[in-house]
């Protein structure tokens, strides 16, 4: 039975650093690692839809007539699978979150036309 | 002459913010009888299989719970591979359990703060978690997420981790060991917290098998059961042994939970010992045909997936039974006789994660 | 690695006495779930005693969901076959603790008394609707 075992950590932790940061003044950087918020290479894409479909919080919305790719950011939960079924690579997990809001929109991108065949026949 | 009183507790309590509601009916301070009622929450996530495909699944399945989300994942990819009879690489399968290893540590260290919270005891409650941020940035670094992790999927994992990161993560948990030691030490040793959960809750290992209680509520009592066992991912090629205590009480089972920290922290560096080379994930071809049982260890004890397919995208049934879902009918059995002070230490002793229940 | 599990088949008139088998030789209640298939409900009841695993599975009719209860045996029984009763619509009697319906409150009763899309698509192969194979 002892009382001391828990004035010893508290006494220590009265001289040392504090074990948090003070947040908005201090930010952490992420680990590359970190699954923070979906980036697109518009150029890359080829309208397909199969990151649409594969979605399984449904927060990508592919329509094609008007090459516009959008994302519902609220909706992502942030799981990679787009990231690993595009066929041409275009997305990516930036490690970074998405900015807070207030609104929930979804954020559109307009797929440029593919860049016409040089030497076309 | 005493009269018979109804408290409710819950489904908000300040010591348990988990939707489980008990109604006490106490005779002067003593409960006699506790009905438990769950179900605020219920999501439906079993029946979600018809909506997904089978492979798309994993991510609602780790969604189950936001503790033991990583043991989910795993056991929901284990029950395809089995079904499917993939030859699951070794890596993979080491990998996994170093993340349920690590997810053990973590909760464990949550519940542990849970606990100093439930009998007042801030300054525990703040130190058990300081040191658990360590361990959620060993899997945000591994993994990408703290409390979701996506790195399952059937017939493997989605990300490898090197090897030398796995000897530095072995030795940050060799750092932490003598910090939690410390912290553990109070729970072990302290007069004031053994004033609050000794002989508190008392279960005998017989009541505890028929009322079906699994994990460390379980083996608290003396039983020495634990479905690591049963050698699913890689843990027939580590050493360790269930860890018991034979009181049966609240202490018995913060001890049992205490000891399994330790051993989950030997476990990842034996793993970081002796990683596998190889592939970290292999194809799956087809679609599932059959059907399986898969029991796992979670750090609350054994959950039971059960998988039924017929070859189609989407699975004919899904179903979970967790372990907290096992252990309501223990708790409201431990709580007859007991004093109403005693309620919510005795009621998170069986570490509740009404979530998860809630699937 | 993969486990041995065995099933056996009972009927309803024979499941009490089954279980009450399995609980006289000290087996654990693991799990009682229950799959709705197109034909009936398919249950199943599974035990353990130091690891190995035992399986008693039964089929009802959907047409009459009714059946004995084990809580009388095992008393833990009571939860599942009350999420049996919330969930599936089948009826257990001599439960010992009823919640009658207040266990799970779903938005629609019986929520999971719907044959699986994969036995849907199954049937109907021509389905547009059911996602695509391979
Ligand atoms: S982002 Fe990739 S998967 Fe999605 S539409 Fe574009 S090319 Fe296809
Ligand atoms: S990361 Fe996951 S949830 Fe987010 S858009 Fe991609 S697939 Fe959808």
């Amino acid at each position: 039975m002892s009382f001391f075992g828990m004035t010893k950590i508290l006494l220590t932790s009265l001289f040392r650093r504090p074990a948090t940061r003070l947040y908005p003044f201090e930010v952490r950087a992420p680990y590359p690692a970190t699954r923070g918020s979906i980036g697109i290479t518009v150029e890359k894409c080829i309208l397909c839809g199969i990151c649409m479909k594969k979605c399984p919080a449904m927060a990508i919305q592919v329509d094609k007539p008007s090459r516009r790719w959008a994302i519902d950011r609220l909706r992502c939960v942030a799981c990679n699978y787009c990231v690993d079924v595009c066929p041409t690579k275009c997305l990516t997990m930036k490690p970074e979150y998405a900015a807070p809001t207030v609104t929930r929109d979804t954020e559109p991108f307009t797929i440029p036309p593919p860049a016409p065949k040089p030497a076309a026949g | 002459m005493s009269k018979r009183t109804i408290i409710p507790f819950g489904p908000q309590h300040p010591v348990l913010p988990e939707p489980i509601h008990l109604d006490l009916i106490v005779e002067d301070e003593k409960v006699v009888e506790a009905v438990p009622s769950i179900g605020f929450i219920h999501r439906g996530l079993e029946k979600l299989v018809d909506k997904r495909d089978f492979l798309d699944y994993v991510f609602v399945a780790e969604r189950i719970c936001g503790i033991c989300s990583f043991t989910h994942g795993m056991s929901y990819c284990i029950a395809v591979e089995e079904v499917m009879n993939l030859p699951v690489p070794e890596r993979a399968l080491a990998l996994r359990t170093f993340w349920a290893e690590i997810g053990r540590i973590h909760s464990h260290l949550l519940w542990l703060g849970l606990m100093a919270d439930a009998f007042g005891f801030e300054s525990l409650f703040m130190h058990t978690w300081r040191l658990r941020e360590k361990v959620l940035d060993i899997y945000e670094e591994t993994t990408g997420g703290r409390v979701i992790f996506n790195v399952c999927k059937p017939g493997g994992i989605r990300r490898d981790v090197t090897d030398e990161k796995m000897r530095d993560y072995a030795k940050v948990l060799n750092d932490l060991e003598p910090e939690i030691r410390e912290i553990n030490n109070v729970f072990m040793n302290d007069k004031t917290v053994h004033h609050r959960m000794c002989g508190v809750g008392v279960l005998s290992a017989a009541d505890a098998l028929k009322l079906g209680c699994v994990g460390p509520v379980l083996r608290a009592t003396g039983v020495a059961q634990d479905m690591r066992h049963l050698n699913y991912a890689w843990y027939s090629q580590v050493n360790w042994k269930p860890a018991t205590r034979t009181a049966g009480d609240c202490q018995a089972r913060c001890e049992v939970r205490i000891d399994e920290i330790y051993q989950a922290i030997d476990i990842v560096r034996q793993i970081a010992g002796k990683m596998p080379a190889g592939e970290i994930a292999c194809k799956v071809p087809g679609t599932p045909n059959g059907e399986y049982f898969v029991r796992t260890e979670q750090p609350r004890g054994e959950a039971v997936y059960y998988i039924k397919a017929n070859g189609a995208r989407n699975l004919v049934r899904f179903r979970i039974r967790t372990p907290t879902f096992a252990n309501i009918p223990a708790l409201v059995k431990a709580l007859q006789g007991c004093d109403l002070a005693d309620v919510p230490v005795l009621a998170l002793t069986i570490d509740p994660c009404i979530s998860c229940t809630e699937r | 690695m993969r486990e041995n599990q065995t099933t056996e088949t009972v009927t309803p008139a024979d499941l009490v006495g089954k279980v009450r088998e399995f609980a006289d030789a000290n087996w654990r209640l693991v799990q009682i779930c229950v799959t709705r298939l197109p034909e009936g409900f398919e249950l199943n009841y599974t035990f353990d005693k130091e690891y190995a695993f035992r399986n008693l599975r039964l089929s009802i009719p959907v047409e009459v969901p009714v059946l004995p209860s084990v809580s009388g045996v095992y008393w833990n029984a009571f939860l599942y076959e009350n999420e049996m009763h919330d969930l599936f619509g089948i009826t257990f009697e001599g439960l010992v603790l009823d919640f009658k319906g207040t266990l799970y409150k779903t938005a629609k009763p019986f929520a999971f008394n719907e044959i699986p899309v994969a036995c849907a698509a199954k049937s109907a192969p021509a389905n547009p609707a059911a996602p695509a194979a391979g």
